[in-house]
């Protein structure tokens, strides 16, 4: 139960938050964990908030809701600081990884009194330098494995080119741009 | 021993149905139960299995050509939820009074209206009395394990009865998590091939099939199907003690947990059974005895078997996903009550109904639900029987 890790997403539909939270399920599967990976479904828009969520455990999780309590928040949009109770229910001793470019006191003051560790990434930076499009996800999955520690960066890398190799089969041209946003996100993401 | 993955829910479906290779599967999509036609239409088309797959315009006519491959003798599946098993009504009888042994999954999810796509049981609720087999599955595991026994249990000759196996729709049927699968071949030797008695494409028996049935014997049919589904509850544990042999996975008619000395209890089925468990342990730690029943089979209903399995505890709840809108609580807790009466068992139980819509059932409800039995287990007599659990007052 305490070995028990529980990770919640805020994104937007339409910028891979959930399929963030399959890819994350699936490399910590990859490294013998017990793991949840699924996204609440709302309405199904495009630009609309959309929250998913993981549970990583070395025991079988038997639970079968969402997640209120989290030890990580990853925000894959800043926009939604501000209509979004993002840390909602998140712990003190967890964190939050936000993709922002915007500085330290700034989200302190969005984030309400949030006492826990702020990291943030430019993942639009790190997707437009290596994959030349804004996909903000692949950037932001690597930032919550380097925060949370819930595998070395070592096999992390290694797991996701197997990964995205099955997943970009018919795409094999946008495999080397995700490897090259996974390595440049985890040099990147900085606390604040 | 077995091959370790990780799927959804409805991937898990799909992957049994994969395994089973049935003749054909007829279905329409409808959510959340779409992905599995959609994932075994393309096993289809990449040529892994060699049903014959019909995509048909409605859930009625899914139904229907199941029910006409299965007449001509062939095995069939489909998968359907909520709406789509409402358009199907009317051929989930003719199917169960045909004896066809179909196999469904259900994902479960709230019959309109208000429109919502979102899990609860009244779906499986209202057909609880059409003559179909019904199981109910905690896990992505449960639900391929489950399917993959369906086959043995509906075909039995002294069952002849079609089968659902029910999952909660976008809980588990959308939630990845970790499973064990078996090989192909040994679900292959497992379910073994299908070769039914009578059928209409015999050449050697011509037969009629679903003719006319009046005052003069369809009593006696309907008797036939309530015998059929009495000779279930022991097929379903032969079938389940094989699997045990092949697997290690233990199945009974119902899950006890940690209820043999418990002296409070839930009665749920599903994902909730899961939560539960978490929930069941932490109480544990404090010394509070808690205990789960988990149904697993709803249909036939193991009446007998479950008041005596709660004979000993001091107070009970039942939680139905589903409301039967009639004030006096959910139709499992009907089936419980009444059982419990019949056999002579006389314990405190209470009526919660929740997760109507998709409202999520937290650990956090659950323990406010032992916490009702530990009052309720002091007293004599419950004043309120038929509760709402996570229901919003104002």
């Amino acid at each position: 139960m305490n070995s028990m890790i529980e990770i919640r997403w805020h994104g937007r539909g339409g910028q891979g938050a959930k399929t963030a939270s399959l890819l994350l399920a699936d490399a910590a599967f990859n490294t013998g964990k017990y793991i949840q990976g699924f996204p609440e479904y709302g309405p199904e828009r495009m630009g609309a908030p959309i929250t998913a969520y993981n549970r990583i455990s070395d025991t079988p999780i038997r639970i079968h809701s969402n997640i209120y309590e989290p030890d990580y928040v990853v925000v894959v949009d800043d926009t939604l600081l501000e209509s979004v109770d993002v840390t909602a229910g998140l712990k003190p001793e967890g964190a939050i990884v936000i993709n922002t470019t915007k500085d330290g006191e700034h989200l302190k003051k969005l984030l309400k009194g949030y006492t826990g560790k702020i990291y943030t990434i430019d993942a639009r930076k790190v997707s437009m330098e290596t994959l030349g499009k804004y996909f903000p996800n692949t950037p932001m999955l690597a930032a919550i494995v380097k925060v949370s520690g819930i595998m070395s960066e070592d096999d992390f890398v290694k797991d996701m080119e197997g990964s995205f190799k099955h997943k970009f089969a018919k795409k094999p041209e946008v495999i080397d741009g995700n490897m090259k946003a996974l390595k440049l996100a985890l040099t990147e993401v900085k606390q604040v | 021993m077995g091959i370790r993955e990780r799927l959804s829910g409805n991937e898990a479906a799909a992957t049994a149905m994969k395994q089973i290779n049935p003749d054909v599967v007829a279905a329409f999509p409808i959510t959340p139960s779409t992905e599995i036609p959609q994932y075994f239409s393309t096993f289809v088309d990449n040529g892994m299995v060699d049903t014959e797959f019909v995509a048909v315009e409605s859930e009625h006519s899914a139904m229907s050509a199941c029910i006409g491959a299965e007449a001509a003798g062939a095995r069939a599946m489909t998968a359907t939820s909520a709406n789509g098993l409402s358009f199907m009504w009317e051929m989930i009888y003719i199917a169960s009074s045909m004896r066809l042994p179909i196999v469904m999954s259900l994902v479960n999810r709230a019959v309109s209206g208000p429109l919502n796509i979102h899990n609860d049981h009244s779906d499986a609720m209202g057909v609880r009395d059409a003559g179909w087999i019904m199981l109910f599955s905690e896990t992505n595991q449960e639900a391929y394990d489950n399917l993959l026994m369906a086959h043995r249990i509906a075909e039995n000759e002294k069952v002849l009865l079609p089968l659902m196996v029910c999952q909660d729709g976008f809980i588990t049927s959308h939630s990845i998590e970790n499973i064990e699968l078996l090989e192909d071949e040994k679900v292959k030797e497992f379910v073994g091939e299908y070769h039914p008695k009578h059928y209409l494409l015999n050449k050697k028996e011509p037969i009629a099939m679903g003719p006319m049935d009046l005052q003069s014997f369809l009593f006696e049919h309907k008797y036939q199907q309530a015998e059929a589904m009495c000779n279930a509850k022991q097929v379903i544990l032969d079938v389940a003690k094989d699997f045990e042999k092949m697997t290690g996975r233990k199945y009974g008619l119902f899950e006890e947990y940690k209820l043999e000395d418990a002296e409070i209890a839930i009665v749920c089925m599903n994902s909730t059974a899961g939560t539960t468990k978490e929930v069941v342990d932490s109480l544990r730690e404090k010394g509070v005895k808690a205990g789960l029943l988990k149904i697993r089979v709803f249909r036939p209903f193991p009446a007998e078997e479950i008041a005596k399995a709660l004979s000993h505890v001091k107070a009970v709840a039942v939680l139905d996903k589903a409301d039967s809108l009639n004030g006096v609580g959910g139709a499992l807790f009907t089936d419980v009550t009444s059982g419990m009466q019949v056999n002579g068992v006389t314990v405190p139980t209470s009526s919660y109904v929740y997760g109507i819509g998709g409202r999520d059932t937290t650990t956090k409800e659950i323990e406010s639900v032992f916490k009702d039995l530990m009052e309720d287990s002091k007293k004599a007599k419950i004043e309120n029987p038929y509760r709402y659990l996570g229901l919003r007052k104002e």
